[in-house]
């Protein structure tokens, strides 16, 4: 039969990493047969009840609470252990770490350690925000471990963030490598490129993915510049890429890196397409891998889309090795919507299907996704892709390819409208259809540039010079009425990608590159492992003697909290 | 809602600004704002008679005879108990005494001006060691001392700051702190200094040399001498704090051997207590932890100011309060930087390369990281009389900042 005892301690804090130490320390003890010591919280309480370590005597233990049980053989062992944790755990902390004074607020770590520019936040999630905001208050670039962070306060902090040029890594951003240093859990890889190749920058939600990729350039030879995690939600809709626009924008900017990795989790389309068109403007390649999220094309101006994490860092790695990487010419920037008035119904989809990626909003009555639908055919709603030869249209009617009449209409309803800024025409030949389209499309698109002449009109030509309607006579009628014609689908999305691909204004002003240039000196907070790994590393760190605010006390923590909104 | 940050930086402001000169020697009744006949004054939070510690009982019974109203002890307990003899904390006349600090109309006591802003603070004269009223102490060799000081000493220095002119009590705490003193606890230096400024003043102003000898020996045989002039410039200084609408800065820590009292700047007119901690500490042989009385005495101003227990790092001489090593008497003043609003302009420690102490306590900064103040406190016998037994460490009940914040937040409605 063995003794089970129980210690409530309250309000005490403690990392994991220290608790399970002391568990295991505990365990080493004569006669103890088991241990738990963990915070009071319901699952914790629930995995104690599984290992028969549940008593009682721990029933008002709260969450804040630190609960010490040991089961052992009888009842001398079980007191003698209970007795020896405060050792276990002073012996746990003078060992831990040559560290003269530890500060308990992020106030005087910050005093003590000037140099430091990060701070990782590592408390549980009720407390991170907090924590997170008080480092932001001190200037500090933020490192948020931490998970079970609400949305709203990820999106204060990140908005806080970046008002003052700070960075908010998170929350549950397990990794970030920074000048060459390891933050949380980060994996060792090359930082210097060889010669003659570029360094890498990877920007991710941070986690795994960021490890697959900086791995596997390592072992392809290759080298990470920096490695910066957003956190899995930011490119959620509600946080719109706050970090990961910073980010991409900071390794734009760096001299090191070469070759930039984008990876995330689902996107929000809205969100997406804002990140490539700000991706779109950096002077680097860009290897995107968004899961969920189609690819236009496999290379579309200076983004090369990929399909997986292991090909994300071999496209990468091959781009740095190529000398004097850079993007191609771009065409100039265009404002305003594009309206694409399709005869056939498939370009009208695959147009949606590139273009979705990088215009936002996008509308069509061939829509893929359902926040795509055009509510009303007749008018055209942002950018909008419309497929004349849909139903809605040919009731009582030729279709488009034989009868122009709709679509001369469209076109200058259309041209008529201040927000439009490109219209794209299909104009498919052969056996059939119309006789002459250019005959009568070509002085319609005349007529509307000499109205508007900013107003941008693209053709698609479609044929052969075997058809009917001769496909150079009727490219020169186009070129002659003022229209830019293409004669391949992929070739006119891609170039109106480019021109329309609206940027993300700025919103605060850029993080200072010298964060990356300059190795990283931090405040840690909370679990501890992660000072010592940054100290192994050569980074001066500091250890932060946390406690919940006020003890844990809510009503006292909630007036502390008010004090400070100013 | 009320600009808390603003109101502690005007706060801490005039606390640092406060400039406390000691100008004189003088009647507590004809100086001490409010002190009356039927009056006594004690350190710490109000308390009654019922709830009093026995340090505090002695030195009440001590004064009433000394000012002639008792004979004995049971009479002047019957005094007390029929309401013929009030009790009020000096804190709330503008006076701070150590230990039972207990002030009667007749004593003569030290005026310290604070040139800056106007206001004036009050402290009796140090007896030295041994049995003595301020533990509580009432024999007949005590009341004779006291007699003594009353028509020798006390007029010897009032003699002696007229003829020299005020003194400026900062710049003194200043270099004391660079001699090794941290202004509570150890005030060997301070006490030195005090004895060199005043020796020559004193020596040209009293006629009868035997008298004169007498006197330079009381005051340079007691390291504590210079304590309580320091004790009230330090209350002139806090007091200067106090009463700034919003601010969070605590303006008063005392104790009166039962409660530990502490007052904040934005809150006026409220005390905020709880029973009072034993101090842990070293002892005088024969003497251990158990003879110890609860905290007493309102010497914890010099903290309130920045200096004392704040101050350990330039008090290598006593780091065996603080666990022995120098290092451990750095950490305890970086620990006090954690919970208070600024660093001193006029008192910095050469040991952190000039760095100004901590000062201006935040109830906000407390409750938050759950430290308390460090307070440096000398250790009453809990039994009236036999004096001090060791000295040590202490801290108030964190709950009376817990009372405070929220006291705080109903006012401001926060």
């Amino acid at each position: 039969m063995t003794i089970v005892l129980t210690e409530i301690r309250k309000g005490a804090y403690y990392d994991s990493v220290v608790l399970m130490q002391l568990q295991r320390a505990l365990l080493g003890l004569p006669g103890v047969v088991d241990a738990g010591v963990v915070m009071a919280t319901p699952a914790n309480k629930a995995l104690l009840a599984q290992s028969a370590l549940l008593t009682e005597s721990a029933g008002p233990a709260l969450p804040d609470d630190l609960l010490i049980v040991v089961s052992a053989a009888d009842q001398a062992s079980a007191m003698s252990a209970l007795a020896q944790v405060d050792a276990l755990l002073t012996r746990r902390r003078s060992n831990a770490m040559d560290q003269d004074f530890r500060p308990r607020s992020l106030e005087s770590a910050a005093a003590q350690l000037p140099a430091a520019r990060w701070t990782l936040v590592s408390v549980p999630g009720r407390f991170a925000a907090g924590v997170a905001r008080q480092a932001l208050d001190l200037g500090q670039h933020v490192f948020l471990y931490s998970d079970n962070v609400s949305l709203a306060d990820e999106v204060a902090l990140k908005q806080t963030a970046r008002e003052r040029g700070l960075l908010v890594m998170g929350p549950d951003c397990g990794t970030a490598i920074v000048h060459g240093v390891g933050l949380g859990f980060a994996n060792r890889v090359r930082r210097e490129a060889a010669a003659g190749q570029g360094a890498i920058g990877i920007v991710a939600a941070s986690g795994t993915g960021l490890q697959a990729v900086a791995s596997r350039i390592h072992s392809l030879g290759g080298a990470v510049s920096h490695a910066l995690g957003t956190g899995g939600r930011d490119l959620k809709a509600e946080v719109g890429a706050g970090t990961a626009g910073q980010a991409l924008d900071l390794l734009a900017r760096d001299p090191e890196t070469r070759v930039i990795v984008l990876v995330s989790k689902p996107p929000a389309p809205v969100v997406a397409t804002r990140l490539l068109a700000q991706a779109l403007t950096c002077d680097k390649p860009v290897v995107v891998n968004f899961i969920g999220h189609p690819p236009p094309a496999r290379v579309l101006g200076n983004l090369h889309f990929v399909a997986t994490l292991d090909e994300a860092a071999e496209v990468a790695q091959r781009l740095a090795t190529l000398p004097g990487t850079e993007a191609g010419d771009r065409p100039p920037r265009r404002a305003g919507f594009l309206r694409g008035l399709f005869s056939g119904g498939t370009l009208a989809y695959e147009s949606v299907l590139v273009l979705q990626a990088l215009l936002y909003p996008l509308h069509s009555n061939s829509a893929i996704t359902a926040e795509q639908h055009l509510v009303d055919p007749l008018k055209s709603q942002g950018h909008t892709i419309l497929d004349l030869g849909g139903d809605e249209f040919t009731v009582g009617r030729l279709h488009p390819m034989m009868d122009n009449d709709l679509r001369l209409r469209r076109l200058k309803q259309e041209a008529a409208d201040p927000e439009t800024g490109l219209i794209l025409l299909d104009v498919v030949l052969g056996e059939g259809a119309h006789a002459d389209p250019a005959g009568e499309l070509a002085p319609a698109i005349a007529e509307v540039r000499r109205a508007r002449p900013e107003l941008e009109v693209w053709v698609v030509l479609v044929g052969t010079d075997l058809d009917p309607q001769g496909l150079a006579q009727q490219r020169a009628q186009f070129d002659q009425a003022g229209a830019v014609v293409f004669e391949r689908l992929t070739e006119a999305l891609h170039a109106i990608a480019l021109a329309l691909a609206v940027s993300p204004p700025d919103s605060g002003p850029p993080v200072a590159l010298e964060v990356l240039q300059t190795p990283p000196a931090a405040l840690n907070v909370g679990v501890e492992a992660f000072c010592e790994s940054l100290r192994a590393q050569g980074a001066a760190a500091i250890q932060v003697d946390w406690r919940p605010p006020a003890a844990g006390n809510e009503k006292l923590a909630g007036i502390l909290a008010r004090m400070k909104k100013k | 809602m009320i600009d808390i940050d603003a109101a502690n930086a005007e706060a801490l402001k005039r606390l640092m600004d406060a400039r406390p000169m000691l100008t004189g020697v003088a009647r507590a009744v004809d100086v001490i704002p409010g002190m009356t006949q039927d009056l006594l004054l004690h350190a710490g939070p109000p308390i009654t008679w019922a709830r009093a510690s026995g340090p505090l009982r002695g030195a009440v019974i001590g004064a009433l005879i000394f000012e002639g109203k008792a004979q004995t002890e049971a009479e002047a307990v019957a005094l007390v108990e029929k309401g013929s003899i009030r009790l009020e904390p000096c804190h709330e006349h503008a006076a701070v005494g150590p230990m039972a600090g207990v002030i009667s109309p007749s004593m003569l006591v030290y005026v310290v001006e604070n040139v800056t802003h106007g206001n004036k603070a009050f402290s009796n004269l140090n007896e030295g060691y041994g049995k003595v009223l301020r533990y509580g102490a009432f024999s007949d060799d005590v009341l004779k001392r006291l007699r003594w000081m009353n028509r020798e000493l006390g007029p010897a220095l009032s003699a002696a700051l007229i003829r020299g002119g005020p003194l400026d009590l900062r710049a003194l705490m200043a270099e004391a702190l660079h001699m090794g003193d941290e202004g509570h606890n150890r005030n060997k230096a301070g006490s030195l200094l005090f004895l060199k400024a005043l020796a020559p003043h004193i020596a040209a102003s009293t006629a009868d040399p035997m008298l004169e000898v007498e006197i330079l020996k009381f005051i340079g045989d007691n390291a504590l001498s210079v304590l309580n002039p320091v004790m009230a410039a330090c209350k002139a200084m806090t007091d200067a704090a106090h009463g700034v609408a919003g601010s969070t800065l605590v303006t008063t820590m005392a104790r009166n051997g039962t409660d530990f009292g502490i007052r904040v700047s934005g809150l006026p007119g409220q005390w905020f207590m709880a029973p009072a901690q034993v101090p842990v500490g070293l002892f005088f042989s024969g003497f251990s932890q158990a003879d110890a009385n609860p905290d007493i005495g309102d010497s914890a101003i010099t903290e309130t100011a920045g200096i004392g227990g704040f101050a350990m790092a330039t008090a290598p001489a006593i780091v065996t309060f603080v666990g022995g090593t120098p290092k451990d008497a750095l950490n305890a003043t970086l620990e006090m930087y954690e919970i208070t609003l600024g660093e001193s302009k006029a008192f910095t420690m050469p040991a952190l390369d000039f760095r100004g102490t901590p000062t201006g306590v935040d109830i906000r900064k407390v409750v938050e990281l759950g430290i308390a103040p460090r307070i440096n406190t000398g250790i009453a016998h809990k039994n009236a009389g036999v004096g001090q037994v060791g000295a040590g460490l202490v801290r108030p009940p964190l709950e009376i900042f817990e009372q405070a914040l929220v006291a705080f937040a109903e006012k401001y409605e926060i």
